[in-house]
């Protein structure tokens, strides 16, 4: 009988100790870089979200190296309206859902005076919803559907949109890949892929060009063999993949196996060093257009990039970064002039922007959104390599 | 026609790997009559063991490839016994729906401590079997991971229906699923074949693992999640307890899989297999190749 107690018992003690190891666990993906404790009258508070993890953590690594950067040098050169800024950066995980409960969280408990984030568009818009009802102006670095800045005039963008970008596609196609007519492989599960597969479908028709067919996928996917077997079968002269960079490696990589040679392009979602990582030498013949490169020789991006290299160990900030740091510029810009933290007077001074940064010129327009000129980037013995400047 | 070929390919290597995760719920549901959902999450670990077993090789060709295979079965075929002993023996007489449970527990369990321990970034696979691609009639293309995942797949069907059919062990494990009691009675140790079953399993769950990866190669501590899920409809198509039937059961989703994508349809793709799932079990619930046993009253 108490040999029976024993067993049970012990049984039981695991089991509270699996459970408790798994509560443990999950606390512990949680939880933002946070330096708290500071009076709020000597410091003003921005929040940070941005996919430091998961799936799109490149653009979340980037895009907060950036920012935090940025926000560095601002607080090393005396901060600004004579306190430092203090940034709390949060983790949404690459996870829909979670934008939206940590902009909440910005608002509500740390009471911060503005958003940056985020690269994804479908995860800036969540968050946007917020941050328009709340009237805390938030600025996306990097994401290009137009229904960001849609949602609401305290919304802005350090970035270009998706029609002009979908539009230089379109030509891209045309006339450097001579490509008239084309596939489309678009994710479903994104609103940056849907939006720019329209976009770009629509100037390549418009200019001369024929879709031939269009195959969708969903974000996750790991098999693209069944759709890029039927895209086969349709004879493409170029393959148009509107993705981000985890899928398209792993569509690249499968479309090379099934032995399609037919250059594949796609847009800023590409970038990300994941990409070299899983599909290497695959990704010859390939095309993506993006915000900025660093082999460029103006003075901003050059001292941007010895910054970002000194402060991360030597590594090359990609576009992500760069416009990571932009979104904190414009911020720290605006509360300069706007000479106050009191949001619809630091709206009135974000609408206003008008700046050069590490990836160029940003005068916001009546959309709040940024045009500027996007470089086209192709891929070379497992290295990213600048092909060419587009200007709006 | 080469298209409807090239999609015959595809979705026969994919419900290969379908196939080999099928098994080992269908085993240890023949076994011991529950689902063990933290299958798919052997199928996970077993992958991470391929991508950090390659690193102790700088080249990679056909032999340490198959090295990396059998180790990382191997390392899952312990886990697989430890998650038994730990997690369901001392629930052995309790109600299969308290071990169902525990399965579920261990599932997140294991995914959590994948994020913790391996870190929730995907990661790109390594090359473990030298990439090449054959190109057959033409325009028909197989890659040689294909040939491996199909050649694999066959050789250790081959050897679990050998140990199933033909040896000792195998023979009481089939005693055992018919009837627990009777088989100690007749001297098995249940126990011991129990954690067979499971050490068998867990091994095939790894080679699908490694397999998966090695075609899809960007690995994630939630990657079995979703082929999990899909393989446990493949098993209960099959019929659920049934070896050839989770096999055929496997082949048939992976199939049925790659031609809805290569359609007009592709974003409904987990949506058929899944209702796959439901119309089987109101029309027939024993599956394809499934008994219908007359419940004892």
């Amino acid at each position: 009988m108490l040999k029976e107690l024993m067993k049970n018992w012990h049984g039981h003690f695991l089991l509270a100790a699996t459970l408790s190891c798994l509560v443990w666990a999950s606390g512990c993906g949680k939880g933002g870089e946070q330096s708290g404790g500071a009076a709020a009258d000597t410091e003003i508070k921005v929040g940070e979200f941005a996919s430091l993890t998961g799936k799109e953590a490149s653009f979340g690594q980037s895009s907060h190296k950036g920012t935090a950067l940025a926000i560095d040098q601002i607080n090393s050169a005396g901060g600004v309206l004579g306190k430092k800024i203090n940034l709390i950066t949060e983790d949404d995980l690459s996870k829909p859902g979670e934008s939206a409960t940590i902009v909440k969280k910005f608002i509500s408990q740390d009471h911060v005076v503005a958003v940056l984030g985020e690269v994804a568009s479908s995860r800036s818009i969540e968050a946007a919803r917020i941050s328009q009802d709340n009237k805390v102006p938030q600025i996306s670095p990097a994401s290009t559907n137009p229904k960001v800045t849609e949602t609401g005039d305290y919304i802005f963008r350090a970035c270009f949109t998706d029609p002009f970008q979908g539009k230089l596609l379109a030509e891209f196609g045309l006339t450097t890949l001579k490509a008239k007519h084309i596939a489309v492989l678009t994710d479903v599960g994104t609103a940056y892929s849907v939006g720019l597969a329209d976009y770009f479908k629509q100037a390549f028709t418009t200019e001369g060009g024929t879709v031939i067919g269009e195959q969708k996928y969903n974000s996750g996917d790991k098999d693209f063999k069944a759709q890029l077997t039927a895209i086969k079968a349709m004879n493409p002269e170029a393959i148009f993949v509107p993705g981000y960079y985890t899928e398209v490696g792993l569509i690249v990589l499968q479309a090379r196996q099934l032995g399609i040679t037919v250059p594949m392009f796609g847009g800023d979602g590409w970038e990300g060093a994941g990409l070299i990582e899983t599909a290497g030498d695959a990704l010859t013949n390939t095309y993506y257009s993006t915000h900025f490169s660093p082999i460029k020789d103006t003075p901003e991006v050059q001292n941007f990039v010895k910054a970002y290299q000194a402060k991360y160990g030597g590594e090359t900030p990609d576009a992500m970064a760069a416009l990571g740091y932009d979104s904190a510029l414009i911020l720290v810009d605006a509360l300069k002039r706007a000479g106050t933290t009191d949001s619809a007077k630091l709206r009135d001074a974000i609408a206003a922007t008008d700046i050069t940064g590490a990836t160029g010129h940003t005068k916001l327009d009546a959309h709040r959104d940024a045009p500027k000129a996007a470089v086209i980037i192709t891929v070379e013995n497992g290295k990213f390599k600048f092909l060419r400047d587009v200007q709006p | 026609m080469t298209e409807f070929l090239q999609q015959i390919i595809n979705g026969l290597s994919l419900g290969a790997i379908y196939a080999l995760i099928a098994l080992g719920y269908t085993m240890v549901y023949g076994v011991l009559r529950f689902i063990n959902f933290a299958h798919s999450e052997v199928f996970m670990v077993g992958a991470f063991c391929g991508y950090y077993l390659a690193r102790l090789f700088p080249h990679h060709t056909i032999f340490t490839g198959f090295i990396v295979l059998l180790g990382s079965m191997i390392i899952c075929a312990v886990l697989g016994v430890v998650i038994e002993k730990l997690a369901y023996r001392p629930l052995r007489n309790r109600s299969t729906l308290t071990v169902l449970i525990t399965a579920i527990g261990v599932s997140i369990l294991l995914q959590n401590l994948g994020q913790t321990i391996f870190g929730p970034n995907p990661k790109a696979y390594p090359v473990l079997f030298p990439r090449k691609n054959i190109s057959l009639f033409g325009s028909l293309t197989i890659s040689s991971n294909q040939l491996v995942v199909l050649g694999v797949t066959i050789i250790l069907l081959w050897a679990l229906r050998h140990i199933v059919m033909k040896t000792s062990i195998g023979t009481a494990m089939r005693a055992l699923s018919f009837n627990p009691v009777a088989a100690s009675l007749v001297g098995i140790n249940n126990d011991f074949v129990i954690s067979f079953t499971f050490a068998l399993g867990s091994a095939l769950a790894a080679a699908g693992g490694i397999l998966y990866a090695l075609n899809y190669p960007s690995i994630d501590p939630l990657m079995g999640t979703l082929p999990g899920l899909k393989a446990f409809v493949a098993a209960v198509l099959g019929g659920i307890g049934n070896l050839p039937g989770a096999a055929l059961g496997a082949l048939i989703i992976g199939l049925v899989e790659t031609f809805v994508r290569g359609s007009h349809w592709s974003t409904y793709s987990d949506a058929i297999v899944f209702s796959i799932l439901i119309l089987i079990l109101l029309f027939r619930p024993a599956g394809l190749l499934g008994k219908v046993v007359a419940e004892k009253v």
